[in-house]
């Protein structure tokens, strides 16, 4: 039953900008290399989920695919356009300074591929305010008014807003509680089933990665450690660090209760 | 970002001492582009250098002009003046910050350099040399003040670009499809509002000074029509024989100044 990929990235090499640098540095000094050799598939419509601990690329990573960080070596094939992504922080990506209606209707406003009118925004608003579960009253809000579970399904309405066939998720549940943490999880589980897209979930906690994941992907240093099965990899861990990881989320022991 | 309103307003006392002034002086202004107690360029040979009376509630000057009326007249060009500069300083600082602060590298980088350089050549000189070449007028007046309120604006305007250019909500709104420019006119300007209000409402005092500053000098408005600062500077000689036909002229400047300051100070407060 081999699935057909949406996303092949093979041998990514990312860099980044030395912030230090002088007018006059040598030129190897100007980039600092953040990812090594990075190869993997996300197969249509499956849960990828990318784990492992701070600063070991996981971001930058998300930042390739999507395009923000352009500076990169190796392919990232796509079979669709526009990947979309939810950020890691909903206190920081929302514009303060605009209310909630307006932000889920920008990505339709700045659609190169198609116009949309008036009445067509406004109706797929009101859709994906049903689909991110929010009464629609809380459209005339500005994000400071919401809480962070609330911000936190406003940036995932906005990233479904033009229907993408890949949504990343850098680390969305990571700055809220532990009750909206699973309201988020299961609204992303019901997403993913409903709209049939594919996810790349990235997370430094293997319990909420165990979750939801098909395939489970460790990095460390900027290099995957290891890429498997998620039921696999929980099981029968090959690397060392994957093992320590498990320990530290409290996995291993608790093995035969999952 | 706080939805405005009146209750809000008359909670903060800068916002409301603030407006209190700039409505009396608005007040003024507007009074006297239909009525003044006399002409403001009417000489009486009989009445010079009144003192405060009922009749002249400012005095007169030196050629028996009512200070009142001329004090109307003259708020009138120093808030006109003052105005002009603010929008030519702050509309080109605020388009050549966000530019230079969102695309950055070498053009951020020698535009910065000219900014410097502009930083650094004194308004006045500035003044004088534009003046000098296109003759004595309140434009060349404006254009001169808005020049030199360019740099000001845009270093503050640059600093806020460079600090909301990072966010996450912009790179979320980039990866949307955003393109540049819609991005910061519309995605990153309303979020620096709240500087740039109050940084514009300090430019106002900076402008209403600087004007008074080069009318006394001589190259604002010519006689016999009156601003603030050259009434300030005829009414020097006068300073010891008839001492309100320096202070009146004063007074309302500082009370100008004092408006803008506290409504700008309350602007600041008001995040």
């Amino acid at each position: 039953m081999e699935k057909e990929a949406v996303l092949k990235v093979s041998n990514l090499n990312v860099f980044y900008k030395n912030r230090k640098r002088k007018l006059f540095t040598p030129k190897k000094l100007k980039k600092i290399q953040a990812l090594y050799d990075v190869s993997f598939e996300v197969e249509e419509g499956e849960v990828l989920a990318i784990a492992g601990e701070s600063g070991c690329g996981k971001s930058t990573l998300a930042r390739a695919i999507v395009g923000i960080n352009k500076d990169y070596s190796g392919t990232i094939w796509q079979k669709y356009a526009d990947p979309q992504m939810v950020f890691q922080d909903p206190y920081n990506s929302l514009n303060p300074a605009k209310k909630v209606g307006w932000l889920l209707e920008e990505p339709l406003k700045v659609d190169k591929s198609r116009k949309w009118t008036k009445d067509e925004r406004k109706k797929r608003v009101e859709e994906i305010m049903k689909e991110i579960e929010l009464p629609l009253n809380m459209l005339e809000r500005y994000p400071s008014q919401l809480s962070g579970g609330q911000r936190q399904r406003v940036c995932i309405g906005i990233a479904l807003m033009r229907n993408p066939k890949l949504l990343i998720a850098d680390e969305p549940v990571s700055a809220l509680d532990v009750t909206i943490q699973a309201q988020i999880m299961e609204l992303l589980r019901n997403l993913h089933k409903k709209l049939g897209i594919s996810i790349i979930f990235i997370s430094h906690d293997l319990r909420v990665v165990y979750q939801i994941s098909d395939h489970v992907m460790v990095m460390r240093y900027g290099k995957v450690v290891e890429y498997g099965k998620t039921k696999d990899v929980y099981k029968n861990p090959q690397a060392e660090y994957t093992r320590q990881l498990l320990k530290a989320a409290g996995i291993v022991k608790k093995e035969t209760e999952l | 970002m706080n939805k405005i309103s009146l209750k809000k307003i008359l909670k903060d006392p800068y916002l409301v001492i603030g407006g209190i002034i700039m409505g009396l002086i608005l007040l003024m202004i507007i009074v006297g582009f239909f009525w003044t107690p006399y002409e403001p360029t009417k000489m009486s040979a009989s009445e010079k250098l009144q003192g405060i009376s009922l009749r002249h509630i400012m005095g007169t000057d030196n050629m028996g002009r009512d200070v009142f009326s001329r004090v109307m007249y003259g708020s009138r060009v120093t808030l006109l003046i003052a105005v002009g500069t603010i929008i030519i300083g702050a509309g080109l600082g605020t388009i050549i910050g966000s530019l230079t602060g969102y695309f950055g590298g070498m053009f951020d980088e020698v535009a910065m350099r000219i900014i410097d350089a502009l930083f650094a050549f004194p308004s006045i000189l500035l003044a004088l040399v534009i003046v000098s070449v296109f003759g004595v007028g309140w434009m060349q007046l404006v254009v001169s003040l808005g020049i030199a309120f360019v740099p000001s604006f845009a270093r503050i305007v640059r600093g806020e670009v460079l600090r909301c250019k990072d966010m996450d909500y912009i790179q979320n709104a980039r990866l949307q499809g955003v393109g540049n420019f819609r991005m910061i006119f519309v995605h990153i300007l309303p979020n620096i509002k709240g500087v740039l209000a109050s940084s514009i409402l300090i430019g106002f005092n900076n402008a209403v000074l600087a004007e008074a500053g080069l009318s006394y000098l001589g190259v604002g408005s010519q006689p016999p029509y009156a601003s603030l600062g050259r009434m300030l500077s005829d009414a020097q000689q006068y300073m010891f024989t008839r001492p309100s036909y320096v202070m009146c002229p004063g007074i309302v400047i500082v009370l100008m100044v004092l408006g803008f300051a506290f409504l700008g100070e309350g602007i600041k407060r008001w995040e």
